[in-house]
């Protein structure tokens, strides 16, 4: 900051999201701020965050896999529903918070300047926090059946994970910002995240959405969701299927050759497009909100 | 635009025709919004006004400058397109340095979280680095005189702990440019005297202070440049104590 105070500049004129970079110090405090609150006042504290997951997935297990025996279908069927949802959770709670992170920050706004670009981001950091423990249930209970991933495979998770970080940073920079110049944000972000679980092959399989939609299978395939979700079902569930259960089982053709490229530079033009809405309402937030 | 050659090596504050205009939307929905338009705009959804108009203001470092007017003559609004949490609609701001605003000390703090928490994610806020705020920290709990409290959650202080703390952190930041806004009725009478003092220590120590205040009696002693906005607009700017003759004359011809 020195350095700068020998020339004239214009207050509250922002980098984006690189002035997030230089204020990391803040962000972190910021994130370890909302984890700190969310268990304020709780015997089990952090423990929360295995308990839930772990019992998500034990419904799963047994209503799901072993009741509705949709395991019949599709060999470990709660391992293959898990590794999707707990995608889809991740960036349902960055999306849901980011969107409405600038609004609930309102009072900080209003009085600091602060790069913006802050407050969305650090929704996503809280949730990828919140995500890592769902990994670790999904991981122990892959290991159970014998899952044996190559290093290949766990490269695709960290680059599915990446994706939908980046999505959920570019659609929470969109919504948060529009947000504050319409609260209508919120609804039309709720219904994104209704449809999200079904536009993706979490419930059910990719070859069903495949042998339904044709030659426009194409435009399924390129939401970045759909592919990051079936990169963790090829690194999570594909590898505890034993010799038998392989052949019953379809893996989407050119999944890491053609459709990861394609869904980072998806969500790479989306955090573009969000940032660029987002630095163009942000010089009115203080007086909007 | 270029500032005058005169000021441009040790200006602080530029303001060159600052205009600000806020709009006061009636509507924050977008059912409303699309009627009106599909209507053939008929109407206005919302109502301007200025706040700002044509102000043109330089404060050179170390200058000691108090805002005055009546409520509603900009002041604030001023303040804010300092600290850039506001942008003009026309002419520019440019600011030398870091600045700070002591605006509504405590903005930043969350009550389920520690003072001492509440010390780094504030300081953090108002622009300190990490390194800063540990050396620092000793110093913001002795001026607070918050003493072993520091670990128990903000939302268990009184009122008066919870502005002493926020104001030391906010004085403890050392900008180059100080914008303070209505903040020196803090705590009790000791604690009052305490901040002006410190308030004091940091014009001696070459700070540029920009106060809005109406407490009148107290500006007059802590600046030296007194400048009266009216309506947006600067009406007069001279020494603090004429100025704040001309104010309380005013005041009482009303």
């Amino acid at each position: 900051m020195k350095s700068s105070s020998n020339e004239l500049s214009t207050p509250g004129s922002g980098r984006g999201l690189l002035d997030v970079y230089s204020n990391r110090f803040l962000l972190k405090l910021l994130v370890r701020k909302e984890i700190k609150v969310r268990y304020r006042g709780s015997v089990l504290g952090l423990l929360w965050s295995y308990v839930k997951p772990l019992m998500q997935f034990m419904i799963y297990f047994v209503a799901l896999g072993i009741f509705l025996n949709l395991q019949k279908a599709t060999p470990n069927y709660a391992i293959y529903l898990f590794s999707g949802i707990v995608l889809v959770n991740f960036f349902t709670e960055s999306l849901g918070n980011s969107t409405r992170s600038i609004v609930e920050n309102r009072d900080l706004i209003r009085k600091i300047y602060l790069p913006r670009e802050l407050f969305p981001v650090s929704t996503i950091w809280v949730s990828a926090a919140h995500f890592m423990p769902q990994v670790v249930i999904l991981v122990g209970a892959a290991l159970l059946v014998g899952w044996e991933p190559s290093a290949y495979q766990l490269l695709a998770v960290v680059a599915a994970f990446i994706i939908v970080a980046i999505l959920g940073t570019g659609l929470g920079l969109l919504f948060g910002a529009i947000n504050v110049y319409f609260r209508d944000s919120e609804n039309i972000v709720d219904m994104i995240l209704m449809v999200v679980t079904w536009a993706s092959p979490v419930l059910y399989t990719w070859t069903m959405a495949r042998d339904a939609l044709g030659s426009w299978f194409f435009l399924y395939q390129a939401n970045p969701m759909t592919v990051a979700v079936e990169i963790f079902h090829w690194a999570f569930w594909y590898p505890t299927l034993g010799s038998e259960q392989i052949g019953m089982v379809e893996l989407p053709s050119d999944l890491i050759a053609l459709w990861l490229p394609v869904a980072l530079l998806v969500s790479l033009g989306v955090l573009f497009f969000g940032q660029l809405v987002f630095r163009r309402l942000a010089v009115h937030f203080a007086q909007e909100l | 635009m270029t500032v005058s050659a005169s000021a441009a090596d040790n200006v602080a504050i530029a303001c060159r025709n600052l205009r600000k205009t806020f709009v006061l939307r009636n509507t924050r929905s977008m059912k409303e919004s699309v009627v009106w338009l599909l209507t053939g705009r008929k109407g206005d959804l919302s109502r301007k006004f200025d706040a700002i108009k044509d102000i043109s203001l330089d404060v050179v470092q170390g200058e000691t400058v108090a805002l005055l007017g009546l409520n509603g003559s900009g002041k604030s609004t001023l303040l804010k397109l300092i600290s850039g949490v506001l942008q003009p609609d026309g002419g520019t701001v440019r600011t030398r340095g870091r600045v700070a605003g002591l605006i509504e000390v405590g903005a930043g703090f969350h009550h389920d979280l520690s003072g001492r928490d509440n010390v780094y994610l504030n300081g953090a806020i108002l622009g300190m680095t990490e390194k800063q705020i540990d050396t620092m920290f000793d110093s913001i709990v002795e001026f607070s005189e918050i003493g072993e409290f520091i670990d128990t959650e903000v939302k268990f202080y009184s009122s008066g702990m919870y502005l002493k703390l926020a104001f030391s952190i906010a004085v403890h930041t050392d900008p180059e440019v100080f914008l303070i806004d209505e903040i020196l009725a803090v705590g009790d009478e000791p604690f009052q005297r305490k901040c002006i003092k410190k308030i004091k220590e940091l014009a001696a120590a070459g700070k540029t202070l920009f106060v809005v205040s109406h407490d009148l009696d107290l500006v007059s002693t802590v600046c030296e440049r007194g400048v009266l906005l009216e309506h947006g607009k600067v009406i007069m700017d001279s020494d603090v104590h004429c100025v704040v003759k001309e104010l309380r004359a005013r005041s009482e011809g009303d």
